[in-house]
């Protein structure tokens, strides 16, 4: 806004001043998600390697810190390979999809109070619709690939995928019923004297965390890209700058579902305790804080958790998340008509 | 101005993807021309301002129901020029139904087409004041509307129910996991230990 008003003052007409101030905004945004992305890439490892009491990498900077820009420059500077017999024109856009799709859901994010592009209604269900489109990049992938592999982890993933989002579903419909708005700020707002994962959604919380897990392919439900059966997966057949896409959406993905957890359930922006040092603290860091945690409780279930079967993968969502999810809607429900008489 | 040249390129997107979803000559193509005009179309139901609409078709049509689309187009293993060679032969009855459809709209639409007084007042306030339309869609469907919700819900349960009951079948001599065994088992239930004398071992 203060940039805006900046270019308007300058003398340019207003419409223009606000587009170059929301372009500058939104590219800053996306570098510094880029930024964060290269240190939670190089925790991750790190958290992996000392589980396995390994170093983990430590030869490029100081603790290894500039690991993941090296990694950056290599993938740029590799040859990309596009296989002969491939649909060119998918198999390049896949990626590009993935990509784009990843940093778009963060456009109704709430940063703070008020530190969000787009405030709009619908938030949840916007940032429900494209991670539901995400899978697209995937199935594009493994099709176009013109491959075994990457064609059988693209089934495996257009299953998975449609298989939790029901339950996620259901999930978000809980915390909406308590929230009673589909505005993330609203959300975050009704959590000023209590986090929604310290009331009775406490157990859709855990739901919603596994259900992550699931919907980004992070272990222990890797099974697009299960190493010891499908190579890569739906990856096998990318290299160079498609690939290196492919590997930054899917983190910016799990981060956004680490925030997308921090909003729900955790308060987003609100410091654990309305008290006064901690309300000094910024609510931006307070967010962060809490998606650096639930980002380590994502890296610790990766290291130690064994890949699950993909029909018990089937019969966890449909058999176990569903009912249980079902069931807490119609118990959440009936808590606020009893308890809540805002709405 | 803006909103015009925002509805004539998402319209534009819409009707060219709409038009390759049956020229196309690859089906997956055609199923993703297919998810391409259904997302214009959600494009063009926020610039109406009904953006509860346009969230829920892209998560439905958009994240559901075209990725089993795709899913069994892609497992399709039919040559569709061969099947294309024998279209010739339609053409023309083809034509002729497509002729009497396209007719028929013609003149419904530009023919006898006329719009309550009562329907146009209700289109220029999609939703009342100060209520965003999510709300005010919930209100209309579960209050004034609750009987027809229900009911249509109930259709859509009984076609579940319906397809699960057409489709399950019960095999003979399948090994099921029954994850309450596994679990409840103990190791008295699955091993015996014998004390094997020296050289008595068979």
């Amino acid at each position: 806004m203060v940039f805006t008003n900046y270019l308007a003052h300058l003398g340019l007409p207003y419409a223009w001043a606000w587009t170059i101030s929301q372009v500058t905004l939104v590219v800053t945004f996306t570098a510094a998600i880029l930024v964060m992305l290269a240190f939670l890439l190089l925790f991750d490892r790190k958290v992996w390697a000392a589980v396995q009491m390994r170093r983990g990498p430590n030869v490029v900077g100081a603790f290894g810190l500039l690991q993941s820009f090296a990694d950056f420059f290599k993938f740029m500077f590799k040859e990309p390979v596009i296989p002969s017999g491939a649909n060119k024109g998918i198999f390049l856009l896949a990626p590009l999809l993935s990509f784009v799709l990843a940093f778009a859901a963060w456009a109704v994010v709430p940063l703070d109070n008020g530190w969000v592009f787009c405030d709009i209604n619908v938030g949840v269900l916007y940032l429900f619709a494209i991670s539901s489109l995400s899978v697209y990049g995937i199935i594009m992938g493994g099709w176009a690939s013109n491959s075994k592999y990457p064609f059988l982890a693209s089934l495996r993933s257009a299953a998975q995928m449609v298989s939790y989002e029901v339950s996620i579903g259901f999930v978000i419909i809980t915390v909406l019923l308590f929230a009673g708005s589909l505005n993330l700020s609203a959300i975050v707002r009704a959590q000023e004297h209590w986090w929604f994962a310290f009331t009775i959604l406490f157990p859709m919380f855990v739901i919603f965390f596994v259900s992550a897990l699931a919907e980004t392919q992070r272990p222990p439900f890797d099974l697009l890209e299960a190493e010891s059966e499908l190579v890569a997966g739906f990856m096998v057949e990318y290299s160079s700058t498609p690939y290196l896409l492919y590997m930054i959406a899917e983190y910016v993905n799990i981060v956004l579902l680490c925030a997308l957890m921090s909003i729900l359930f955790l308060g987003g922006w609100l410091p654990p305790l309305a008290i006064w040092p901690l309300t000094l603290v910024p609510g931006v860091i307070w967010l962060l804080i809490k998606v650096w945690g639930l980002f380590f409780v994502i890296a610790m279930v990766k290291a130690f958790v064994p890949r699950y079967r993909y029909d018990q993968l089937m019969r966890l969502g449909w058999k176990v998340f569903l009912p249980t999810s079902l069931f807490w809607v119609v118990l959440t429900a009936g808590w606020v008509l009893v308890f809540h008489h805002h709405a | 101005m803006l909103q015009a040249i925002a509805f004539y390129f998402f319209s534009a997107i819409l009707i060219g993807a709409a038009f390759m979803v049956i020229a196309a000559r690859n089906p997956v193509h055609s199923v993703l021309f297919l998810i391409l005009s259904f997302f214009n179309a959600a494009a063009l139901f926020v610039l109406l301002g009904a953006e509860f609409l346009a969230m829920i078709l892209v998560v439905v049509y958009v994240g559901a129901v075209a990725v089993l689309f795709l899913f069994v187009v892609m497992m399709l293993d039919v040559d569709f020029t061969d099947l294309k060679r024998g279209a010739q032969q339609y053409l023309l009855p083809g034509i002729a139904v497509g002729g009497v459809l396209a007719l028929e709209l013609i003149f419904a639409i530009a023919w006898r087409w006329t719009v309550t007084p009562h329907a146009i007042g209700a289109a220029a306030a999609a939703a009342p004041a100060g209520v965003s339309n999510t709300v005010a869609l919930g209100r209309i469907l579960y209050t004034d509307y609750i009987y027809y919700f229900q009911v249509a819900g109930l259709v859509l349960l009984v076609a579940m129910i319906g397809a699960i009951v057409l489709t399950l079948r019960k095999r003979p001599g399948v090994r099921r996991q029954s994850v309450r065994r596994q679990v409840s088992r103990t190791p008295a239930d699955a091993m015996t230990l014998i004390d094997v004398e020296p050289g008595q071992g068979a």
